[in-house]
Parts: C-alpha cells; structure tokens; sequence
C-alpha cells in the first residue's frame, strides 16, 4: 500500500511538461489577467467572454509586416491579491506581448509592480480605482476612473433621487468598494453619508439594512461584488429596504437581474455601454454566446450582454492596434506604442492621457426593470 | 429605543438558532474524542452546496431527504477515513488531519462550483416575507429558534433515555473504561457524527435559506463561531453549545448595529466602526470565557492527571 | 576521547552544513542575475522567492509546535504585523500621499530614506534591514502580551485561543478609525520591495531580488537552530515530552513557553515583513486563517520536529502549488490534455489530497525528527562501520 502511495506521490510531482505549440503563422500571445474564481469570479468570466469573442472575429494580426496568430493566455488571479503577483508573473514568464485585465482594482494594484519589473505592458478593463495608474509606468486602462464614477453617482442620488443622506456599504480590504465609497461620500458630503464596511465572508446583510432604515437614509450605496450583491438584493426584499439601492459598474451584470426579478427593489447603475447602442454588434456577440454552451454558462445562463463584456472586446482590439503600431511583439516596444494608440470602440473612443488613464467623460446610468428583469437606460452622465 | 433594537435582536435569535445547529456536533464530537472537528463547518458548507446541485434536478420533497441523508453519510465517512486510523495517535495529529480535511473539502468545492457563488434555492412557505411586531422579515427568521429549540430537546431525550445515548455519556466520562465494559467505541463515535452532521445538514438548510449563497469557505466562519459557541457554553454540554449559540449570534448582530443604536439613540454622533469587529468580538468574548472561566458557562471541571 | 571524535565529527558537519549554504547563496545570487522575469524559468526565482518566506514561517512555527509542544494558530496574526510594520516604516515619502490616499498618514518615517540621507546608498540596505528587525519586534511584542494570559492554557483551548487573536488583529488593523496608521483596510504598496533591490557596481546592475529574501530566511532560520542546540532548546523538548516531569526537573515552564511563543512570533513577524516586500503589497485581508493552515500542513508535509524538513516541506509545497502541478489547473498536465477535468481548481484538490495521504499515511512527515546533517552523520558511521 505504501509502496503505491509514494509511487504515486513521485508521479504527481514530477513537473508537468509544456506543451508545444505548432502553428502555420508565428503566434503573439497576449495575457489574460482575470479572475475566474472567488468574489469576482462571475464578473471576471464575463469580462474574458468580450475578449474570446473578438478573439474568435479576428485571430490574426499584422505585425511589421508579418501575420501573426493571436492567442490569449489565460492566468487566474482568483479574485485575491495575494495570489495576483504569482497569477501575472504567470504570463509573464509565459511570453505575453502585453496582458489585458483586471476585473476589480485590487488584483490589478497588487500585480502592477510584477509588470512593471519585468516591463509587460498591461491594459486595465474595468479596474477603475486611481492607484492602478498611478506610480506605475506600465499601466494602462480603458475605463473611467472611480472618482468621476463617485461623482456620477453623487450626483445621480441628489439630483435625480432627491436623496439627502446616503448609506454607503463597502467591503473590508475591497479596493474597489472602499473606494469608490470614498469618492461618493467626497462628493455627497462626508456629514450626509453613513459609512460602514463588512468583513470577508459576511452572509448576514440584514442588519446592515436595518442601519440603513434605522439611521433614516434615503439612498442604499453598495458598488460591492455581485456575490454580495444578491444578498443584499434578497434581504432588501424581505426586508422591505424602501430606498434605491445605487452601484457602480460592476453591478452591471445579469446576476443582479437575476436576483432583482420579481422583488420590489429600486436598482440604479452607472456603467460602460448600454445594450442597442451598437445594434449589429449585440447581435453578432448575443447569437455567440448563445451557440457557445461554456460561453452561455460563463454569462450566468442567459445572452444579457454585461457592460463588463463589451469592455473586454475593446479591450482585445485596443490590444491589436498597440501591437500594429509597436510593429513588434517585443513587451518593450508595445510599451513605449501605447500611450499613443488610439481606437474607435464599442463603448466609444479610446485614447490614453499622461498617467495611462483613458479620456473618457461620460457614463451610462441604467436603471433595473423588475418585471422583464432586464436594465432599462435613465441617462447619460457627465461631470463639469 | 425598543423598536430600534427589535431587528436586531430577532436576526440574532435566527442566526444563533444556526449556529446552535452546528455547535452540538462540535460539542458533541469534542464530549467524546476531545477533538476540534474543523471540518465540520466544511460539511456544514457542502450540505448547502448539495442542495443547490440536486434541487436543479429533483423537486424539493426528494432533494431535501437526500440531502440530509448524503450529508449525514459525508460525516460518517470523514470520521471512518481520516480520524478513525489516528485513534491512537497524539492528539495534535488528529487535529491537524481535520485542517487537512477541511483543506481538502474547501478545495474540492471550489474545483466543481469554480470558485463562483451558488445561488440557493428558495424553499417555499419558509423563505415567504411575514411581518412580526411591524417589521418585515422572511419567515425562517421566526421558525428557526423553535425549530432549534424542538431539535435539541429531542436530542437530549436520545441521550438520557437510549442505550446508545447512555453510552455516549459513559464514553465521554471515560474512553478507555467504557471500552472496557464492553461499549463498542466505534459504533458511539459513528452515531456522534451521524447526530452533529444530521443537526449541521438542517441547520444550512435554514442558514441559507436566510442568507441564500453558497461559496466554498461559507462554511468557515459560521463553523468556527458555531465551535466558539460550544467553548463559551461548557464544550461537552448541549444545553451549553445552544445557550452559548444564542449569546453570540444576538451579540453578533448587535455589534453590527452598535454604531447606528448609538446615534439613534444620540450616544454619538459620528460612525465609529463597530461593524469591522462583528466577526474579531466572538474570539474576543472566546477569550475572556478561556481566561477567566477555562471550562465555560456549563462545563465540568476537569483535573489533568499525571 | 570518544567524546572529543564526537564534538570533532560534529563541528566538521557544522563547517560543511556552512560551506554548502554559501554556496547555496553563490548559486542563488548568480541565478538572479541569469534568469530574467520573462524567462519560463524565473518560475524556479519565484519558488525560491516565496519559498524562503514560507520557509522562515514554518520554521518558526515548527519551534513552537514541533519542538515545544505548544499547537498555536496565530502565525497569520505574527506575520500580519511584521509586514504592517515593515510596510509602513519603509514606504518612501513621495509615494505616502498616493498609497494613502483617503487618510491623512500619521506615520512619516522612512528608514531606508533617512538612513541613506545620512549615509549614502549602504543606509538603505541598513534601512531595510532595520525595518524588518522592527517588523519582528513588533510581532514579539504583540506575542508577549497575547502570551501573558493564553499560554496558560491547554492544548486545543490555546490552539483556538491565538487563532482568535489572529482574527482580532486582522480586524484592529482594518478599522477605519486607525487609518491614518494602517490604511484602514486598503493595501500598502510602493514600499522597498525585492523587485527594486539592485546593487550598483560601477555600470553594472546586480540583480538582488531572490538574494535578499534568500539570506534573510538563511540567517533567520541559522540563529533558531542555534536556539534550538542551546539549553534552552533543550527545555523546549522537555517541556514538549512531558510538562510535568520538566517542572518536576526545575525548568520555569511559564519562562519557557514565554520565550519559545515570543522567539517564534519574532521570526513569523519577519517572514511576514519577507512576505509584504516579496508580493510588494501588504493588506491585511490576506492573512487568514487559511493562512496558518498551510503553514501548518508545510511543517507537517516536513516532519514535526525538524526544521530542515519545514524548510524542505515549504520548498515543495510552494513548488508544487505555483509551480509544478499548475498544468492541473490549465488543460494540459504531463501531455495529457483533458481541459474538462484539468481546470481551474483541480491542482488545489489534487494537492490537498497529497496532503492527506501524507497526514494519514506519512505521519513523520519527510523528515520525521531528522535533520539533513543527521542523514550525513548517519551514512558517515555506516561507512565508518563497514571500513572496520
């Protein structure tokens, strides 16, 4: 039995052999920085299928001169920062010609300093906290940033919700949440805001409710990750919250459809895109994902479209066009292409300022049909 | 004031009434073999997961026994695979074979559920909205305690008044004279973790149809409140493991409102955070219990013997 | 005479123990400057990187369960501190505002900064180095205090005891209210990690980023073998064997425990300090539980009671969890491709089945109570037996 035993263990250790790739045309790879499993998990998938889909439209570039396969590596960075340097330096020793990710700021914050050291480009989608930029020359992103974000939603909640006092739910440790409560409560006014944050693995919102009702706010802010998000959703029903809930981005997503469909619950969202902006292109990724049985169970079982996937299939394009103008597949040379890449996206024009950081001023604000279970648009929202 | 606290409290007595659930297999295991069954509040986490699998394949009135039945198997082969060959073995072994187990569980749930959040399905009548005293809430809220209360004085009937019940006792006052009157250890210790799974298969039943999302470490901290509760009441005594349950899930919850009673109630005037320490406050009420009262509220001195 | 052989036959060993892990170091130093990050190979770096972390924190843990009987779950707490403190004493004032960048930092020392200004680029070694010696401080003093009314207790009741106060100081340092500390629960970055430890030698730069997490693990892990062959070590094992009868022989049991619970949690500070600059981030969330677990089953994986086999056990589960078995995760293991099984998560479960197998079958671990020095002596004396 023994003797089974350690021949076994040997054999399991034994390190695994890399597989060889033979392809016609020299391949490019591109890195694939998201998380697949934990809090962001679900969100993370959505964002990757925005990727796969272009993938699957245009896998070839032209590089110098030079057609080239596009393949996207994959490394799991599990929603957790701790695992996120090992995750990024996964790819990185992978070969990738620049990397795209991450859902959720933190991973993000965490692994910029293992791209930075070995000088990979990276491209943030959805990472939309400040730090990811900032004191990091590697950085990239083509999303809004939380303070205009926070702001937004400011503004959302007085202007349009006529709130006064706002309860703001974070998630301890969360970059994302924290943040971005921060800059709602910058922009609300600090005396109009209660704050409060909950620990990792909490399951029990209902009290958080009850504060929100006892303190007499009359807005619920929770930019949280979609797990807690049902929850929250849940207990607002049975609870009977009586005041909007308002999220960010991450929100987004059909999981919170899901578990808004048929309650009672007031959802607002800002967010990247608004689903028949582009009419040809929701039906070309809507028909995918629906032929595609992983891609249909990675979008939560449905083809409502996440503003999340959309980002991810500009993401892969503003990934090309870095590499047509670095005219090489080199890290360093798409480094130093990319701050001056421009492309004409989905979810709108994309151009990088100073600090890597995209131009944009403007977000959707949408708003969740409890009937249909589908987002219905409010408002395009900028900031002076 | 009175209604400020209502809420609270009630979502107290609920969460307390689950954590009492899991706290009687860890008390009860503890009772026997004197060991800290870490996995439990894994197999606690996999009873749910179960049952988001099965009720998307068998209607409610087949998933529901099967789940029990399957969970309740789970235990019984945990302790017949990874405690039952180290009964001999230094205690610390056994304890750190129930870290491996619970590694390996946690582990195993994230491989099939990737990692991602389950939603549970929703039992009908008792996840319904009802309104108690003016305040809305879901109906398992209220079933809970007396479901938990019903439970365990059926439990402590098993205990006094069965055979096995009357050997469980003997085997807890003494392992190796109870082996020698002729008490079959095994078959005890097997009905000990049959009992505790059984009560931790129902007790997520009612937990997440309460707070309905399954994740692989779901089980953690609800299992280590669940065991703090045990510690707190007098480990080894049922009636301890339930009482202690309750303390903590109300003071759980009270915590996490303290900064807004306190507002309300003109205390203070600005956050202070009391919501950070909801989870830190059951190991620092833990810790008060070790140092000033080792053997908890209802447990029994004990003396080492050289 | 036999007894001066034996002293001679043991300090030889030590000499040789010494000679192969300098040139362990020598090996490590030049792999550093070789093997750049984009190299499939810079793997084995970040093995031998988080590895020696890993390694220190076993180690540590091993002293006070292994070879003092003590079962304590707090070293996710220890190292916790040790990278809080390292974290916040070496990140550079022009980064501060930036990293805390919704708090008002209270703390605005930087020791490799203020040490180099006074004398030059030696002082940020210095710097650094005072920093993680801080780090380890702190964990210690925190351990005294923790120590002070839970090593009273026995067995699983001080298991669960420092387990809490593991989730306690997570907590304290997450509260908002010590943000201008801490940071509240947001992570610390931009401080001196291993990525940006470079010596300047004329034009050439010398890569230090494995070096430095590598010979701070090595001398660590040197002074508690010290400890351990020193009386006191000694009296740990007694204590260990059996607390009553080391009372009896007049060991202070409290004195001990103390020492042996300080003396670790100092060392687990370190690693933690080890840990913040090998991630080059620190945040509290991360240190769990789950933590101290893994810890634990690297310790076991090597052999209760021997600290060669922790720094072997943690060696290969880090190996084999970042490295080896990442095939598992990813659709293609040992040119098989089966990406419906071999996906995400399954390298985790195959691992911890490992773990049990080793658990239940493989009690002693790899190395039992052994140490590498022993198998020398031992394969010496056969040879020596079969000459005769």
């Amino acid at each position: 039995m023994k003797k089974i035993l350690s021949i076994a263990l040997i054999l399991c250790l034994v390190m695994a052999l890399a597989p060889m790739a033979f392809a016609d045309n020299p391949v490019v790879k591109i890195g694939v920085f998201e998380p697949q499993s934990g809090d962001n998990g679900a969100g993370g998938k959505q964002e990757v299928l925005g990727m796969q889909y272009a993938n699957k439209l245009t896998p070839t570039v032209e590089i110098g001169g030079t057609e080239y396969d596009v393949q996207l590596v994959y490394a799991d960075n599990a929603s957790s920062n701790d695992k996120a340097p090992t995750a990024a330096q996964d790819l990185i020793s992978n070969g990738v010609s620049l990397v795209l990710g991450s859902y959720g700021s933190g991973v993000s914050i965490a692994a910029s300093d293992t791209f930075a050291n070995a000088g990979v480009p990276a491209i943030g989608v959805t990472c939309t906290n400040p730090q990811v930029t900032a004191d990091c020359e590697v950085y990239f992103r083509i999303c809004f940033l939380d303070p205009f974000q926070g702001t937004v939603l400011a503004n959302f909640a007085k202007n349009e919700l006529g709130a006064t006092k706002a309860y703001c739910l974070a998630k301890l440790g969360d970059d994302y949440s924290g943040g971005l409560c921060n800059f709602f409560i910058d922009a609300f006014g600090k005396d109009n805001c209660v704050y409060e944050q909950f620990p990792e693995g909490t399951s029990d919102f209902s009290t958080y409710i009850t504060n929100a009702q006892n303190q007499g706010c009359d807005v619920f802010f929770s930019p949280v990750s979609t797990e807690a998000a049902a929850q929250i959703i849940a207990k607002a029903d049975t609870q009977a919250l009586g005041m909007p809930i308002l999220a960010g981005d991450t929100w987004d997503s059909n999981v919170i459809l899901n578990a808004a469909k048929g309650t009672d619950v007031q959802i607002c969202v800002t967010t990247f895109y608004q689903e028949g902006a582009d009419a040809e292109f929701d039906a070309g990724i809507k028909e995918w994902i629906r032929s595609d049985s992983t891609a249909l169970a990675n979008n939560g079982g449905n083809d409502e479209l996440a503003a999340v996937t959309v980002m991810g299939y500009d993401a892969y394009y503003v990934a090309l066009e870095a590499l047509k103008a670095a005219g090489s597949v080199d890290p360093e040379d798409v480094l130093e292409a990319i701050p001056s890449v421009e492309y004409a996206g989905v979810t709108g024009n994309i151009a990088f300022d100073d600090i890597g950081d995209a131009l944009r001023d403007s977000a959707f604000v949408k708003s969740c049909n409890t009937e249909t279970g589908v987002w219905d648009f409010v408002s395009v929202a900028t900031v002076d | 004031m009175a209604k400020t606290i209502l809420p609270y409290i009630i979502s107290g007595i609920s969460v307390g009434g689950q954590y009492a659930l899991i706290a009687i297999g860890y008390t009860m295991v503890y009772g026997i073999l004197r060991l800290i069954n870490f996995a439990h509040g894994d197999v606690f986490m996999v009873a749910g997961l179960m049952m988001v699998y099965m009720a998307a394949a068998l209607p409610l009135y087949i998933a529901i026994p099967l789940m029990i039945i399957l969970t309740v198997f789970l235990g019984f082969m945990i302790e017949r695979v990874a405690y039952r060959p180290l009964r001999t073995a230094p205690r610390m072994s056994v304890m750190i074979s129930a870290i491996g187990v619970s590694y390996l569980i946690q582990n195993l749930a994230l491989y099939i559920t990737g990692g991602l959040n389950k939603n549970y399905p929703a039992i009908p009548w008792i996840s319904d909205r009802v309104t108690v005293f003016g305040m809305e809430t879901s109906r398992v809220t209220i079933i809970t305690p007396f479901l938990t209360i019903i439970l365990v004085v059926a439990l402590v009937q098993l205990i006094n008044h069965t055979k096995i019940g009357m050997a469980m006792r003997a085997v807890s006052l003494n392992f190796e004279t109870s082996q020698l009157m002729g008490i079959r250890i095994n078959n005890v210790i097997s009905a000990t973790f049959i009992i505790g799974t059984f009560l931790a298969a129902v007790g997520s039943m009612l937990f997440f149809t309460n707070y309905p999302g399954v994740v692989p470490t779901s089980g953690a901290m609800p299992g280590l409140k669940a065991f703090v509760a045990a510690v707190f009441g007098g480990i080894g005594s049922i009636p301890g493991a339930v009482i202690g349950a309750f303390i903590i899930g109300i003071a759980e919850s009270l915590i996490k409102g303290l900064d807004t009673i306190l507002i309300v109630h003109g205390t203070i005037t600005e956050q202070i955070g009391f919501a950070t320490f909801s989870d830190a406050f059951t190991f620092v009420l833990l810790i008060i219990v070790l140092v000033f009262k080792p053997t908890g509220l209802f447990g029994e001195k004990t003396t080492d013997k050289v | 005479m036999k007894q001066v052989n034996a002293s001679q036959s043991s300090k030889k060993s030590s000499w040789i123990s010494f000679l192969i892990t300098l040139a362990f170091l020598a090996l490590v130093f030049c792999l550093d400057q070789i093997i750049k990050p984009t190299n499939k190979m810079y793997m084995l770096l970040t093995v031998l990187q988080k590895g020696s972390v890993y390694a220190l924190a076993a180690v540590s843990m091993n002293l006070l369960n292994g070879y003092t009987g003590l079962f304590s779950l707090g070293h996710a707490g220890f190292m916790l501190i040790g990278a809080y403190t390292y974290a916040i004493f070496t990140i550079p004032s022009s980064a501060r505002d930036t990293v805390y960048q919704y708090f008002d930092a209270a703390i605005r020392v930087s020791f490799p900064e203020v040490l180099s200004n006074m004398m030059g680029p030696a002082g940020t070694a210095l710097g650094v180095l005072a920093a993680v010696i801080l780090a380890g401080l702190m964990a210690a003093f925190f351990a005294y205090l923790i120590g002070l009314p839970v090593l009273r207790l026995k067995s699983d009741y001080l298991a669960i005891a420092t387990l809490g106060f593991a989730e306690i100081i997570r907590a304290m340092f997450q509260w908002q209210k010590l943000g201008p500390i801490t940071n509240g629960s947001n992570l610390l970055k931009s401080f001196a990690r291993t990525s940006k430890f470079k010596l300047e030698v004329g034009d050439t730069k010398l890569v230090l980023s494995t070096f430095v997490p590598v010979l701070i693990a090595t001398a660590s892990i040197f002074i508690i073998v010290k400890l351990v062959n020193s009386t006191y070590g000694r009296a740990f094992k007694a204590i260990r064997d059996d607390e009553v009868a080391a009372e009896a022989m007049g060991i202070n049991l409290a004195k001990h425990k103390m020492i042996s619970f300080t003396v670790s949690s100092f060392f687990a500070g370190v690693s933690g300090a080890m840990m913040a600059m090998v991630l080059s981030i620190a945040q509290a969330s991360n240190f769990k539980s789950a933590m101290t677990y893994e810890i634990l089953l690297m310790v076991v994986l090597g052999g209760i009671g021997s600290i060669s086999g922790s720094v072997i056990g943690s060696l290969l589960f880090v190996a084999a969890s970042e490295w080896w078995l990442r095939g598992l995760d990813s659709g293609t293991f040992l040119g098989i491709n089966a990406p419906g099984v071999f996906r995400n998560g399954f390298r985790l479960v195959v691992f911890s089945i490992i773990i049990m197998i080793v658990v239940l079958f493989f009690r002693k671990g790899i190395m039992g109570e052994k140490e590498i020095s022993d198998l020398f002596r031992a394969r010496k004396k056969k040879a020596r037996g079969a000459a005769q």
